[in-house]
């Protein structure tokens, strides 16, 4: 595991709310006050333009996950929850960084941004900056070999991710709230726990 | 027909009913207040704007009707944040209206600005920027919607001044027009939990009902003692629930908790069922939480899903209102075969050959014998616990000293079984609790969660304006008084006649009584003077008339001259034993099995 990376505790939240002033205010206020952790947070308008997709990275055991979730469905602006399990999504993350480079090492940055897919953004007398997304390990791995050369500046945008599409009856995902707007939120029969906090599998069609 | 915002804010309330408002003008609430000249909403001018917020809650806890309250900017905002985080912990609905500077001020540090939506986003339950007047009506029904439906709690509306000012074509929103995507409370439970719920109930052995603050905003408390008086199970009232089920039922056990009786909170410690409607595991409640109800499954309602597996894991969680839930409870345990009437109810511990004809209609199944004989023992060592370790003190103190638990009982029996008490927070409010005996819902008004100290004086006025047929005695400290006792001259001027018990023991004595048995009697600040202020000579600057009462014998003739005043405001000052301290006590941190009965009284520490 990398500085940058998580492990398999990592949660992702995949929260819709509403698109007005302050909701992120809203959000990182229960996260800073209820003490979470917050590792990794990306927001931006989403497909419908009444909601914005926040996607969190949170760091904790399921107990106090469960906490979360149901403190952040409490927010008048959330309108749904998607839980992703990190082993049924796929996460993806954008790197931005600039590099030292000399007339030697030039040449192996470029080969080393080729072999991972990357791009060169931006070209000086003694610096490249360079961009590369993928699953956030690749990311990691990414970073780890560019560091060698000498990092001047490096970005991360923080991970957003999608749940697997669905090829079995797997419980990738599990939402709370989504009722509105014709979410659809096929809800399977509860857990023991008997919390409102369910599993459903086709979360991302949206009806209306 | 064209409205100013002012005028459409004030028609809003008017649409909603709101029969009276608490508030202080200012800058820029100033135009709001021009059209409350020409309203049917009476206001009450207030002299501090906490007192504003603390009345709104008064009157929303003895009403079950949201209170309202409106302040202007700036500090006339942030003085009304303690109400709000009050109302937070405790459920109150509650809806503050803030002036704000003109939207092209706000961000510049203009005069009298404050950020209070940013400020209030973590004690309400939601807050509004109005940034067009067009939006007045919908976010006024918005706001009523959200601070009364699901688990109730404040809000706060915050008005600039240019959209006061702004015109707009009046319209009133229906429900369906309400912009709330992402809020949908729960209110009935899920049946097959409930089922499971009640399997659990007709099982258990030692069950105890945990009955919070819940039921009372559920308005639950019919269907409550339906259910206690048909299984003939004990229930325990926490500090937010006292008066939800009577205290003169057998079957009421009491407050548990800090400052419970032993009975209350050694039945939950014992119990093998802790069935909790509308209450919270508080940390005050349960002492230390590996220590408590270690045998107990869980049975957890509360309409606030969050609620659930916080502080302790539930075998069953039904998120839901408390009244429906019970009465779903209620039909799924006639469907097991409960009998719907238990004749010997009210007699805890009565012997297992005791079966009623309802029992025995339905011999062999499982739940013939359920509860008689199946509780019988249980209910038998709750009464032992109730005879053995009852709540005392020393009735007759040396040097004949004015102990504060006496003062309450004469205050209970010289007053209506239906009077409201409103208390302040320390010692003065757990010997109302715990002496005071709570017959009926919505008569006892406190600050539970946040423990706001000053709560009392402008609670009570607020419970009156509410409840003007109901009597409303304030139980106070003489250090909570001294943070909001310029409320009575609202009070009298707006003839509201509340009356104000000071137990004036010169000291903040819950922090004294902490100092004493935790810091080796180190007392740190805690001394307030028994003379300084003089409450007598206060309280009739004040345009109430007032009282000192030294001695025991000068108690019951005090009480009585100030229930004989129905036209102004009453404050007797009790000058009470400075050392008494409340008992029993579970310390801070300590398992509630550690619980301390008085040691003063031979009973000593468990």
């Amino acid at each position: 595991m990398s500085a940058y990376g998580v492990d398999r505790k990592h949660h992702i939240l995949s929260v819709l709310v509403e698109n007005k002033a302050g909701v992120l205010a809203r959000v990182a206020g229960l996260f800073s006050r209820r003490g979470y952790n917050i590792f990794s947070l990306a927001v931006a308008p989403s497909d419908d333009e009444r909601l914005s997709r926040i996607t969190i990275v949170v760091d904790v055991e399921s107990a106090p996950l469960e906490q979360i979730v149901k403190q952040l469905d409490k927010l008048i602006p959330v309108v749904a929850i998607t839980e992703l399990d990190p082993a049924f999504s796929r996460e993806r993350e954008l790197l931005l960084a600039t590099v030292s480079v000399d007339t030697q090492t030039r040449g192996q940055v470029i080969q080393l941004v080729g072999v991972f897919e990357g791009k060169i953004v931006d070209v000086g007398f003694d610096r490249l900056t360079i961009m590369m997304a993928g699953a956030p390990s690749k990311v990691d791995d990414f970073e780890e070999l560019i560091r060698v050369y000498g990092i001047v500046e490096l970005q991360r945008t923080g991970r957003v991710a999608l749940p697997m599409l669905d090829r079995s009856e797997g419980r990738s995902t599990s939402t709370v709230g989504g009722r509105a707007l014709g979410l659809a939120t096929s809800h399977s029969p509860t857990s023991h726990s008997g919390t409102s906090h369910s599993a459903a599998s086709d979360h991302t069609e949206k009806a209306g | 027909m064209e409205l100013t915002g002012a005028q459409a804010l004030i028609k809003s309330l008017e649409m909603q009913r709101v029969e009276v408002m608490f508030g202080l003008p200012g800058g820029a609430i100033l135009p709001v207040y021009d059209p409350i000249l020409d309203s049917s909403i009476r206001h009450i001018l207030v002299r501090h704007e906490q007192g504003a917020g603390h009345m709104a809650e008064g009157y929303a806890q003895v009403t079950g009707r949201p209170g309202v309250a409106i302040v202007t900017s700036g500090p006339g905002a942030t003085n009304v944040v303690t109400p709000l985080a009050n109302a937070y912990m405790d459920s109150t609905p509650l809806v503050v209206i803030s002036g704000q500077v003109a939207t092209a001020a706000i961000g510049t540090d203009a005069f009298q600005e404050s950020d209070i939506t940013g400020i209030t986003m973590g004690v309400t339950k939601h807050n509004w920027l109005i940034t067009d007047a067009a939006d007045i009506p919908r976010v006024v029904a918005e706001a009523f919607h959200v601070a009364t439906t699901g688990r109730p709690g404040p809000v706060l509306i915050d008005m600039p001044k240019d959209i006061s000012n702004a015109t707009m074509n009046w319209y009133w929103p229906e429900l369906a027009d309400l912009d709330l995507p992402g809020y949908h409370p729960v209110t009935v439970g899920d049946p097959s939990l409930v089922r499971e719920a009640a399997e659990l109930l007709l099982a258990a052995e030692r069950p105890v009902l945990y009955v919070g603050g819940g039921v009372l905003k559920a308005r639950a408390a019919e269907v409550l003692r339906e259910l206690a008086e048909r299984t003939g199970i004990p229930v325990v009232t926490t500090l937010m629930a006292r008066g939800a089920f009577p205290d003169s039922h057998p079957l009421c056990l009491g407050m548990p908790g800090m400052h419970g009786n032993y009975t209350a909170v050694t039945a939950m410690q014992r119990s093998d069922l802790l069935f909790a409607l509308g209450s919270r595991f508080d940390d005050r409640v349960t002492g230390k939480i590996s220590a408590f109800a270690p045998e107990a499954k869980i049975v957890h309602v509360d309409i606030d899903p969050a609620e659930h597996n916080k502080v302790r894991r539930a075998d069953v969680a039904i998120a839901g209102d408390c009244r429906l839930v019970i009465e779903e409870l209620l039909v799924a345990l006639g469907d097991l075969g409960l009998p719907h009437s238990e004749a010997t109810a009210g007699h805890p511990g009565g012997s297992p050959s005791d079966a009623s004809p309802g029992a025995a209609s339905v011999p062999g199944t499982r739940a013939a014998s359920f509860p008689r004989e199946r509780l019988g023992p249980w209910r038998a060592q709750v009464s032992e616990w109730q005879h053995q370790f009852p709540l005392g003190y020393d009735r007759n103190p040396t040097g004949g000293a004015l102990k504060p638990q006496f003062v309450l009982e004469q205050l209970r029996d010289a007053t209506p079984d239906d009077t409201i008490v409103a208390s302040g927070v320390g010692q003065h409010q757990m010997f109302a609790s715990q002496w005071w005996q709570f017959d009926y819902p919505y008569t006892w008004v406190n600050s539970g969660g946040l423990g706001t100290m000053g709560f009392a004086v402008p609670a009570a006025i607020g419970a009156k304006v509410g409840r003007p047929d109901r009597m409303v005695w304030a139980v106070d400290g003489d250090g909570c008084f001294q943070m909001t006792a310029q409320e009575l001259v609202t009070a009298s001027s707006e003839r509201i006649p509340v009356k104000i018990a000071i137990l004036n023991n010169a000291y903040l004595g819950m922090v004294r009584q902490w100092q004493e048995m935790f810091y080796e009697e180190r007392y740190s600040e805690v001394y307030l003077s028994p003379d300084l202020p003089d409450y007598v000579g206060w309280a009739e600057s004040m345009g109430c008339v007032g009282l000192r009462v030294e001695s025991p014998g000068e108690v019951g003739p005090a009480i009585d001259k100030a229930n004989d005043i129905d036209d102004r405001p009453v404050v007797i000052d009790f000058r009470t034993d400075a050392f008494e301290k409340v008992y029993p006590m579970v310390a801070a941190g300590a398992s509630n099995d550690d619980i301390v009965v008085d040691p003063a009284h031979g009973q000593g520490g468990r």
